[in-house]
Order: structure tokens, then sequence, then C-alpha cells
């Protein structure tokens, strides 16, 4: 009984924004909106949360550095144990929300879900989602560091309060949130009233899933915006966890995402940011077929030097002489991948590949990107 | 094989514990089940999240997601302790003379009979608590070590650093040793010095493949059996500097399928192992003898808990199938 619920993975979807962003509004339509499933929300504050559930738990964030000489791999400990207590009795929800304080960096959440055994075994990260506030991005973007990075880290970024600004101005903070994370799904809404079926169920981390949802990944000249009606489909075919113990940051479950090229839209200011407060950069590299004992050493490579620098990567492969298409994530240093499906006849077998994160030598990936090509 | 009556309670089951040779089973859904006679149940609230026996009497200590701690005696009857509302009660301890730990957030609360409640606040969030054998004194586990206070006295705290996040701690039986339980895959173990002015000493204890949940003192103290692998980890502290420099005991070793709970006996060096797949091995510490007590079952065990003539354990599982394994039998 308890061991067939036990066994699929709860979703978790972890939800970010500055304070005055959306997020309770957001939270409070998940919580009281019929669409038959049921959510244990794990926040910061009980604030102005106005629904009556049981299933809301107050958690102190707590943050570990794990003691394995890296910097970046941390983790919430007070979602540890709130997921473990939540998880005897899986059966009193379909997926747990995280509601993080606005100032929270979304990192330690996100690795939580990937470095505690016992979360991952039982779970699954779902997405990330942050919610812009249009009207005060601006300003955020130029007071801190960690509203951008709420948007450098997302898997679906929802820019909300737009009737408050112009359409211009609507126009820039889009060109803003693709700038600084080319690979989210973006989508644009007044009080918090995006489709949920755009935020909660996304697969945005499991990698069989991945870029299934996304066949515009990374695509140049995609001209796919999404639309209210731009159904993805999601399959359910849930990765398994491998469950080796060893700590090291190598294979750890992603999906992927989503992403809505940078340049299918008709606003004429395709300059710079013109908010010269942005620090996280992107870069996207193309590549043909690649040789499996050059790439994985190379990824390895960077993403033990420059895990501090990177926020996320994402990326589809192509190597050399296998019939699937190979999808790798990653988080600061940790990195996943698998194959996810078989190419598709008539399909270019190329590789792509987007480092979301700051001080990126973009010159030095590309090189060494297009090194672990095989010769065409 | 000894005989096992089985038990089948609907849920997790968070611990199981003998009160005046009663087994009581604490299920996570909220319902005490004691086995007198016939079964009766106990409603405790909407969702359990810890329970310890307390040491001192026939009673039992539970946390709850209610913010509720209170007391099960073994009548069944519950006495409310303290309540943090909207809180979660993950940690409680029992100590002498009635007094009761518990924790939400940063601070830790000791209730004491008299009705007066004394506060102990960390820098980090508290992750476990333990009352000393001695004296009225608790340890608090955090971020980066523990802390000892004096519950009575208002005498400086003690505190015992290491770096990484301390889920979990312990005193030993005399009362020289505090481990404690790491969200890495390990212990660490402090010797307390009796001479001011000198520090504890440390003892790192790893290798673990999987995180430590589960710690049992033998009945003198002389050994500390651990989960957090496939086998009992048993490590030595006979000698004054416990189990420096020593390799720990392997016991109940089976392949790839991790021990979830261990208990000793309460008297004998013989300690009950429970494994992720339900299966309950004894084996005796001298020379590693190993009896079957149970064929591995729907869920993980785990809580196990002796009689007090240690002719009974009584076991409980995250499926709920649990049971009482009759060795005399």
């Amino acid at each position: 009984m308890t061991d067939a619920v036990a066994l699929k993975p709860i979703p978790v979807t972890v939800l970010t924004g500055y304070l005055g962003a959306g997020k309770t509004t957001l939270l409070n339509r998940i919580l009281s909106e019929s669409h038959g499933k049921k959510y244990a929300v794990i926040v910061n504050e009980f604030g102005e949360i106005g629904i009556d559930n049981d299933l809301i738990v107050e958690s102190d964030e707590e943050i570990y550095e794990m003691n394995n000489g890296c910097v970046c791999c941390t983790v919430r400990g007070d979602l540890i144990r709130v997921v473990e207590g939540l998880m005897r009795r899986p059966g009193r929800f379909d997926g747990i929300i995280v509601e993080t304080t606005g100032l929270a960096d979304p990192v330690p959440v996100a690795q939580t879900f990937f470095m505690d055994d016992d979360v991952r075994t039982k779970t699954e990260l779902d997405a990330v989602v942050a919610l812009v506030d249009a009207k005060h991005l601006p300003l955020r973007l130029k007071d801190s560091r960690e509203a951008e990075d709420q948007i450098a880290f997302a898997d679906v970024v929802v820019i909300n309060k737009t009737d408050l600004v112009s359409p211009a101005e609507l126009a820039q903070i889009e060109d803003v949130v693709r700038a600084i994370n080319p690979a989210a799904r973006v989508y644009k809404t007044s009080r918090s009233g995006v489709d949920l079926s755009h935020v909660l169920n996304q697969g945005a981390f499991n990698l069989k899933r991945a870029l299934e949802n996304d066949p515009h990944f990374l695509t140049a000249g995609d001209d796919h915006v999404c639309g209210p009606d731009c159904d993805h489909d999601h399959g359910h075919d849930h990765h398994h966890h491998d469950h080796d113990h060893d700590h090291d940051h190598a294979h750890h479950d992603h999906g992927h995402d989503h992403h809505h090229g940078h340049h299918g839209h008709d606003h004429h200011n395709h300059g710079p940011s013109p908010i010269h407060d942005v620090t996280v950069q992107s870069v996207s590299l193309r590549g043909g077929e690649m040789i499996a004992d050059r790439f994985f050493p190379w990824i390895q490579k960077i993403t033990q030097t420059e895990g501090p620098n990177i926020l996320r990567l994402k990326g589809i492969i192509a190597f050399k002489g296998d019939e699937e298409r190979y999808v790798i994530q990653g988080v600061h240093m940790i990195i996943e991948g698998d194959h996810q499906r078989a190419w598709k006849e008539g399909e270019v077998h190329e590789s792509r590949l987007v480092f979301i994160g700051r001080e990126l030598d973009r010159e030095k990936l590309e090189a060494s990107f297009k090194a672990c090509q095989a010769a065409a | 094989m000894p005989t096992v009556a089985p038990i089948d309670i609907d849920g997790h089951v968070l611990a199981v514990e003998f009160l005046n040779d009663v087994p009581y089973f604490v299920g996570a859904a909220g319902t005490i089940h004691r086995f007198e006679g016939g079964e009766r149940v106990t409603e405790a609230g909407q969702g359990l999240l810890t329970c310890v026996r307390d040491g001192y009497s026939e009673s039992l200590i539970v946390g709850g997601e209610d913010g509720k701690v209170q007391r099960i005696a073994a009548d069944g009857s519950i006495s409310l302790i303290a309540e943090a509302p909207l809180k979660w009660i993950t940690q409680v301890a029992s100590g002498p003379q009635g007094a009761v730990a518990y924790a939400h957030g940063k601070t830790t609360f000791v209730a004491l009979a008299d009705g007066s409640t004394k506060e102990f606040t960390e820098e980090r969030t508290v992750e476990g608590i333990a009352f000393a054998p001695k004296g009225l004194r608790i340890a608090v586990a955090r971020y980066n070590g523990v802390t000892l206070h004096w519950v009575g006295t208002s005498g400086a705290p003690v505190n015992l650093e290491w770096k990484g996040a301390h889920n979990g701690v312990t005193f030993s039986p005399d009362g020289q040793f505090v481990v404690t339980t790491m969200q890495e895959n390990a212990l660490h173990g402090w010797k307390l010095d009796p001479k001011a002015g000198t520090d504890a000493r440390h003892m790192r204890m790893t290798g673990y493949p999987a995180k430590v949940k589960s710690l049992s003192w033998s009945a003198k103290g002389k050994w500390l059996a651990s989960s957090g692998a496939p086998a009992a980890i048993v490590w030595p502290f006979q000698g004054k500097d416990g189990p420096m420099g020593k390799a720990p005991l392997e016991l109940g070793s089976r392949a790839n399928i991790m021990a979830t709970c261990v208990r000793f006996h309460p008297a004998e060096d013989i300690v009950a192992i429970g494994f992720i797949d339900g299966m309950i091995l004894a084996v005796r510490v001298a020379d590693s003898k190993e009896a079957l007590l149970r064929r591995p079952g729907n869920g993980a065990i785990t809580s196990l808990s002796w009689s007090k003539s240690g002719k009974t354990l009584a076991f409980a599982s995250a499926a709920g199938d649990c049971g009482i394994v009759d060795i005399a039998a």
C-alpha cells in the first residue's frame, strides 16, 4: 500500500520571486483552484496565505555547506527534515511546493533535491518558477543580485503585473529576462493569473521529459513564442533515479526545459540590455556531432573549475555513432546526463548547450566545446 | 526460527516501545496502538513526527505536526506538555525529574516538572537533543557541532565544534562520550574531558555508504551500533579513548541491503538489526553469530524495541507491517 505510493517520486515546485512579485497570490490560487490536486506547501512564513490547509509547513531557511570542499555545494537542512516528515505519509498530497523568501538564493533549495539521498529517492524537482514584478524589476536588478539569480536559475519565469507597465516597458523587461536566461519558458500575466499548467508539473529537471517538451531548444531563428494555447506535451516517463551513493559531483537527475528563442520578438531594441545592472550572462553553444571521450572530460572539467560561476547549464548532445540524443543539465558543479530518445529520421545531429552564469569566458567555452567535435 | 506475531497498522509507523511489557506502536498519522489483550487505539493528533520512550517513567513523549509535545502514559492517557502552534516538533528528549526537551527553529525548550520552562537558543537550527545520563544537562546538535547546556544552573554552555551539519546526538551511558549523526555519511564523537580548560577530543567515524539514522548503545555502553550501511556498524567504546584508532565491527552484513534500524538487547551484547526490506537479524557481538528473526516484509524497519526481559522484540515498519517476535520460542 504505502510502498506503491512511495515508489513514484513526488514532484516539487520551487517558487521564487522578490517580495511583492505575487508569490502569495499565485500560491493561494494553486491551493484554492479546483485542479484535483493537493499540494503540501513549505513556506518561510505563513504570512498572508489565506487558505486553510493543514499541509502548510513553516520552516526556517537553514543553509548547510556540504563537507566536501565545494563552496557551492549547499543544501537546505530544513527542507531535508520537512520532506522526510511529509514523505512518511505521501498519500496526503500530489506535490510539494517550496516558497522561498524574496531574498533567498534558489540554488541550495534546488541542490537539496539532488544532493540528499533520502530526498532524492522520494521526490523529484519539477521546476524552479520565478515570479518577476514587471514594474519593479529594473529597480530590483539595480539593488540586488538575488533578483537576477532567481531569473537566471528558473525554468519558468512569470512576468507578473504586466498591467502596471506600458507595452514598450514590458517588451524591455522581457528582453532583459531573456538576456539573463534564454533557456527559460517565459509567460506574461497580471495578478498572478498565469495558467497553472505552465507552472506545475513541468518536468523541467527530468531528463526523459527534458527537451521533449521543447522542440525549439536553442534553435536559431526560432519564432516560437509561448502563448496560452501552446500545449507542450508532458509525457509521464519518470526518470529512474540511480542510487549509487557516491557523492562526487557527477550524476544526478535533471531534465530540462524549455526555451523560446531570444529571437522571436518584434521589438526593435536588440542591442545590449538597456538595463545595465545585469551581471548574469548566457553562453549558447552549437556544434555538430561530439566525441564522447572528449566531451565528458571537458564538461566535467568545466563544471569542476567554473562550477561556482555556472548557475545552470542545459543541452542536447549528438554523439558520433550514437543513435540517441543525449541530454545534459547542471547546477553549479552537479551535472547529470542521460539518453533521451532516438534521433528521428532526417533530424540534424546537432549539439546545443547553454551556460547561464557569471564571468563566463565565451571564447574559451566556444573553442573548447568545438574541440570536442568529431571531424566533419 | 522464533515465532513472529504480525500486526498490521495503516501507514508509516514511527516507533515501537514497551511500557510495562506492553508494546506501543506509534503511527505517523497520529494513532497509538497498544496490545494489551486486544488492540487499543489512542488518538494523539493529526500527525506525529517523533517519539521517544521516557527512560525515567513508563511513558512516551511525542512531537507532532500540530506543534504539540505530549506525554502518553501506560494507560493510553495523553497529557499536553507544551504547544507551539504552527511549528513542527521533530525533536523531543526526556530527562530526569520529569524534564522534557523539545525544539523548533533555533531554540530548545526544557519543560520541567514544576511547570517552568527553560530556553536555550543556538545560532543555527536545533537538529537533535539528548539528555546526559547524569545531571540535568542537555546536548543540542546543530550546524558545526554540539552545544552542552546545564538546565538547572546558569553555567556557561560548552561548545563542541566540528564542521558540518549534525542531525542527531547521543550520550554514551557513562556520560563520557557525545556522538552525533551527520548530514554527511558519518558519525562524529567527542570525549568529554573532565579536566577544566582542556578541549574535548574528537572521534571521526566515517566510511558509511548512507546517512546514519539509527544509533544504539549496548547495555553497558561498550559498543555503539549504527545503521547507514548494509550491516550494523558497531564501534568499540571499551577503552578510555573510545573507538579512536580502532576499526568497527560489521555485523549482519548483507549484499546492498541497507540496515535502517539497530537496537541493542537490554542485558546482553546482542544487537537487533532491521533492514530496508523488512528483514530483521539478531547478531551476537562476541562471535558475530546471526539469527534470522523475521523474513523481508513490505517496508523498511523504522523501529525496534526489546521488552525488559529481552525475550520479546517488537518491530515497526514504514509500510505498517509490524509485529512482535518471541525470541524464547
